[in-house]
């Protein structure tokens, strides 16, 4: 699926602001500073590493956890002052598997709809509207320990919205789930998404980034990065991206490191990513000063960067600045 | 406070405890066999107290008092022995608590200076059938020195009236039988339901956190009133089932007589329960595993509903100290109300004192239940 692109001019009907939200767990910093703003519609992905501090800001956002500094307004509602508020304005599916696998897909379904308040009247209908969304129709009575992990997480998503909450936070809704289900999900968060929900979801796989309207990036609790996946591919990097072959990848590696204009390279497959100030400068420059070295690079090119690369860079470069500030 | 989530929350627990056996079982096998263990285990009553006895005379005298000993429904003579060191080791092996001793003099005695002793040794191992059996002693050899006495005096032609210018005309009142089962069995429907109800609701939050499914609850809008009521409804049911069963086994299997109302005792039951479910549940807010709170569950109600509810242990002969801590256990209320009810036939107006106690004690557990549930993963 191609994005396409994030609702344009919602600035003030924001749906989630984040402002310098805080966190600490005793000594540990698990959120830093962080801010952020989602429009009406818009499909946030947050992106990072295993206890990056996703699952904290998105636990914030809720009202299950208390910040230590910053403030949260969910649907124009300050969550600290009135959590109860917000909860009835949320669909919130936690990154563990969270509904009753003694109970069949029906029975939790019907959970939710009473403690939602789902209107009696409608109830019957979202259910079946629910039910039709996770692919679950003829297994209403099935225990939800006896499905498989993309049903469940559906199964998940559909009691989320069953209230027909407008924003919607998803914690890694697509981990452990086969590829084929994880494109169904995101279609069916492009469809809500279609249909005015705001959505926050986070992953582990940065592929995924690619669905999203926008990518965050958290690295240790702070967000490095943020912006549609076209914007990040240009900008976030700082430089232009070049993949040279070569025979002697260790000892071109190593030239490469010192070479003028060249900010970083990482070996990637049986290639070199290089990433330059100016592609087109360094791609006149570069065969004369491994020739220098006595190096015969093969096929060299500028390429355009995936969000993987501008990850792998981003979280790098932060490591290394945490590195040095330490 | 919405009726709807009260019952979304009611129905999916009903769900839980027909799915888990675990819990049914908890629920109906735990009364049903603690009904018959403690209700058969614990009595106070004597019954055939072995006897050994060496009658060191063998006069029609002594065997006579020996034939009041064998027919005393308290006492069994099995063994008669002829020295002193048999009598030592059936003492030894058990084969006696009772020891009765008559001396080679014992006739010759009463009717010379119409006083004779009587041996009685006892293995008071355990002090308590010890002392009971020396009571019981003491009766069957007064019963038969005072017919000593009567004969004596029926030689001399004097009248009975003369010697006994009093007389204790005694009548027992609600247990006429003086059946120790009678005090008991009632007090242990007490201490059954303690242990049974808070064992019930000690898993039902601390399910919730272990299962992960805790964490979605508190993301939705739901009340700790209405999750606690919702919660609690399905085994307060579950709780009268089971008290029904136990007080139905008090009264119609150990037959101990019921002169109260249906009424009062539903009445005082539930409000009893409601403590009981209350304090597990609390716990089970406060400890967030189910295997910590259905131990200290068992810890906090064993203990005290079985030693300090005065369901065996009389109350008032406890020193002043624990006398003063048993205000705190809940069950001694309900034993004192569940006692009255059975043998008194007592109503609701003469239990006014343990029923308000029971309602102070239900109004803060259930207020503490609701206040200690934070719904927040902090």
């Amino acid at each position: 699926m191609t994005s396409p692109g994030p609702p344009a001019q919602a600035r003030n009907g924001d749906q989630v602001v984040a402002d310098d939200l805080v966190k600490r767990f005793g000594d540990f910093v698990a959120v830093d500073h962080v801010s952020f703003r989602i429009a009406r519609g818009e499909i946030m992905g947050f992106l990072g590493p295993n206890g990056a501090g996703k699952s904290t800001i998105i636990r914030i956002l809720c009202g299950l956890l208390r910040v230590n500094g910053g403030r949260a307004i969910v649907a124009g509602i300050d969550v600290a002052r009135d959590p109860e508020g917000v909860r009835q304005r949320i669909g919130y599916m936690s990154q563990k598997f969270s509904l009753y696998r003694d109970l069949t897909v029906e029975e939790n379904l019907r959970f939710f709809g009473g403690i939602y308040g789902v209107p009696r009247a409608d109830l019957a209908g979202r259910i079946r509207f629910a039910v039709d969304m996770a692919g679950l129709a003829g297994r209403e009575r099935a225990l939800v320990a006896t499905l498989a992990g993309g049903w469940q997480q559906r199964l998940a998503l559909g009691c989320a919205v069953l209230h027909r909450p407008p924003i919607l936070f998803l914690d890694e809704p697509t981990s452990g789930v086969e590829p084929a289900s994880r494109r169904r999900f995101w279609d069916l968060i492009h469809a809500l998404a279609a249909g005015g929900v705001t959505v926050l979801v986070s992953t582990h796989y940065m592929d995924e980034a690619e669905y999203c309207h926008r990518a965050a990036l958290i690295n240790h609790g702070r967000l490095i990065a943020i912006g549609s996946p076209a914007n990040l591919k240009q900008t976030a990097l700082g430089g232009e991206l070049l993949l040279i072959e070569s025979e002697a990848l260790g000892a071109t590696l190593a030239a490469l490191r010192d070479a003028p204009d060249v900010l970083d390279c990482s070996v990637f497959g049986n290639a070199l990513h290089i990433l330059v100030r100016n592609a087109a400068k360094s791609l006149g420059e570069l065969p004369d000063y491994l020739a220098a070295k006595g190096l015969r690079p093969g096929h060299m090119t500028r390429i355009a960067p995936s969000l993987e690369d501008v990850f792998v860079q981003l979280i790098a470069a932060d490591m290394a600045s945490r590195d040095a500030a330490a | 406070m919405r009726i709807r989530r009260l019952k979304a929350i009611a129905v999916k627990e009903l769900l839980h405890i027909r799915r888990d056996p675990r819990s049914l079982i908890i629920g109906l096998l735990m009364p049903f066999t603690q009904m018959f263990m403690f209700g058969y285990g614990v009595t106070l009553d004597l019954r055939h107290i072995p006897v050994c006895t060496f009658d060191r005379e063998a006069s029609q005298h002594s065997q006579a008092l020996l034939k009041n000993f064998a027919a005393s429904a308290y006492f069994a003579i099995t063994r008669n022995v002829r020295t002193y060191p048999a009598l030592v080791a059936a003492i030894d092996r058990a084969d006696c608590k009772v020891a009765v001793v008559i001396p080679p003099d014992f006739s010759l005695r009463l009717t010379d200076i119409g006083t004779s002793p009587v041996q009685v040794i006892l293995d008071a191992t355990d002090d308590n059938t010890a002392n009971i059996a020396l009571g019981y002693a003491l009766a069957v050899v007064s019963g038969y020195s005072s017919g000593v006495v009567l004969d004596a005096l029926n030689r001399q032609g004097r009248e009975l009236q003369q010697i006994r210018p009093m007389k204790v005309q005694s009548r027992v009142w609600f247990n006429e039988d003086l059946d120790s089962r009678n005090f008991i069995i009632p007090g242990l429907v007490a201490v059954v339901m303690a242990l049974v109800g808070a064992q019930l609701t000690s898993l039902t939050i601390s399910r919730e956190w272990e299962r992960g499914t805790m964490e979605l609850l508190i993301s939705t809008p739901v009340k700790p009133s209405e999750l606690m009521i919702g919660k609690l409804a399905p085994y307060l049911a579950l709780s009268w089932v089971d008290a029904a069963f136990c007080l139905a086994i008090a009264a119609l299997w150990f037959g101990v007589p019921f002169r109260g109302t249906i009424f009062t005792l539903f009445v005082t039951t539930t409000l009893f329960l409601i403590v009981v479910l209350g304090i597990g549940y609390l716990l089970s807010v406060l400890i967030r595993s189910q295997i910590g709170a259905s131990q200290i569950a068992l810890l906090l109600t064993l203990l005290p509903a079985t030693l300090l509810s005065g369901y065996v242990f009389p109350i008032d002969q406890m020193p002043s100290v624990v006398q003063d801590i048993t205000y705190l256990v809940y069950s001694r209320y309900y034993v004192t109300i569940i006692k009255a009810i059975f043998l008194k036939g007592s109503d609701i107006p003469a239990l006014a004192v343990p029923i308000l106690y029971l309602l102070v004690y239900a109004a803060a557990v259930v207020v503490l239940a609701a206040r200690a549930f934070r719904k927040n993963l902090g």
